[in-house]
């Protein structure tokens, strides 16, 4: 359950999912994802998480599946971009998504 | 005065913009869903509400963690769906109805409930999607409208019976607005489901058609039901049914169903449609 505890402890993870509302910032995250996570600040295990794309991790990290999604469609969209890697990224994280079970 | 003319509790799976934009509803998984619609449209272009109500949770378009309401009612000229980062398309703006939202405000102040006023507000596909499925753009435009959002995101989450409370308040408001003015009440979300769950098991078929026959003649049954109780029993996103019990909460009478439809699964989730009317002379028990 996604309370005041997990809440506090996943807010930078879950704000760096919130900015990418916009596709502005979804490109410079594709851009330089680790530039971007320093951004916001993340905790080590959250930008681990993140470089894995290990959801499991990253609910435990305290992120919010409604916010992770954002994350999710951010990745997706590489898919656009050509670069071949894309569909391979989107559906290890949609796998993980399902390993991950309840959170 | 203001009436309620019905109430309509629908699902807003992201899923359903996607096939709205790709135009697969006459394709066997979706034509079922899609087909539920035209008869609640014919009803609205019968009965032509001149605003409508619509109690939605925010999946992080408007809301984020550092400012997150309990509940907080729109009070824009217009509201706006926008780029939510998963691929959901723009579903447009809506007028709103500065007038009702803010007599809803005084209202539910003067009831003892406390919500944030939001004179800017971006709608997400919970709010967006159900008023497209409603009034889609080759028919009526639709009716100016006042969202309500309640917190779905962060734990504590309003009960079930609060949201009862809260939309019986609402309904209270909208009958002491003093234009003339027909209003549909509208509930979004639902029914089980677990957004992290690809293959469709937290979709609890028995819970949600319990919920949906409770909905029309024995609400309160439902309000037993506590936020862990629904997380358990329709899987943690399932708790969106406050906001269909919400939305049941502002019939103030006695009310008789008027559509139902229900499908599982959609996408990772099940799918309901539920219309209930007012019974014209009838009281509440």
């Amino acid at each position: 359950m996604f309370d005041g505890e997990l809440a506090q402890k996943g807010y930078a993870l879950n704000r760096m999912c919130f900015s990418l509302n916009s596709a502005e910032n979804r490109a410079a995250l594709r851009c330089d994802e680790d530039g971007y996570c320093n951004r916001f600040g993340l905790s080590g295990p959250q930008r681990d998480a993140v470089r894995r794309r290990d959801v499991r991790a990253m609910l435990a990290a305290g992120g919010n599946i409604y916010y992770l999604v954002k994350l999710c469609g951010a990745i997706g969209m590489r898919q656009d971009t050509g670069t071949g890697e894309s569909a391979k990224s989107t559906d290890e994280f949609y796998a993980n998504v399902l390993a991950a079970g309840a959170h | 005065m203001a009436r309620v003319v019905g109430c309509i509790c629908t699902s807003h799976a992201p899923e359903i913009a996607d096939a709205m934009t790709r135009g697969v509803q006459s394709e066997p998984h979706w034509a079922p869903f899609f087909s539920a619609y035209p008869p609640v449209r014919a009803w609205l272009e019968k009965i032509r509400p001149d605003a409508a109500v619509v109690f939605y949770n925010d999946h992080g378009l408007n809301f984020f963690l550092d400012n997150m309401p309990m509940f907080a009612i729109g009070a824009a000229v217009e509201y706006r769906h926008e780029d939510e980062g998963r691929g959901i398309p723009a579903l447009g703006s809506y007028p709103g109805h500065p007038g009702l939202s803010w007599h809803i405000m005084e209202s539910l102040v003067g009831e003892e409930f406390d919500p944030a006023s939001c004179q800017k507000m971006l709608v997400d596909h919970a709010f967006a999607i159900p008023m497209r499925l409603l009034w889609p753009d080759s028919g009526l435009a639709p009716p100016p409208v006042v969202p309500i959002a309640i917190n779905t995101v962060q734990h504590p989450l309003p009960s079930t019976r609060r949201c009862y409370k809260l939309g019986q308040a609402v309904g209270r408001a909208i009958e002491s607005y003093s234009e003339d003015l027909k209003v549909a009440v509208i509930g979004t979300g639902g029914l089980s489901h677990q957004v992290e769950d690809t293959h469709a098991s937290a979709v609890g078929r028995g819970f949600d058609q319990l919920c949906m026959r409770k909905l029309v003649d024995d609400p309160h049954a439902l309000l037993h039901y506590s936020i862990e109780d629904l997380m358990e029993t329709a899987g943690p996103e399932g708790v969106e049914l406050i906001l269909w019990i919400a939305a049941r909460g502002a019939m103030t009478g006695a009310v008789r169903e008027l559509h139902s439809h229900y499908q599982a699964p959609i996408g990772n989730r099940a799918a309901g449609l539920l219309v209930l009317e007012p019974v014209r002379g009838a009281r509440a028990s």
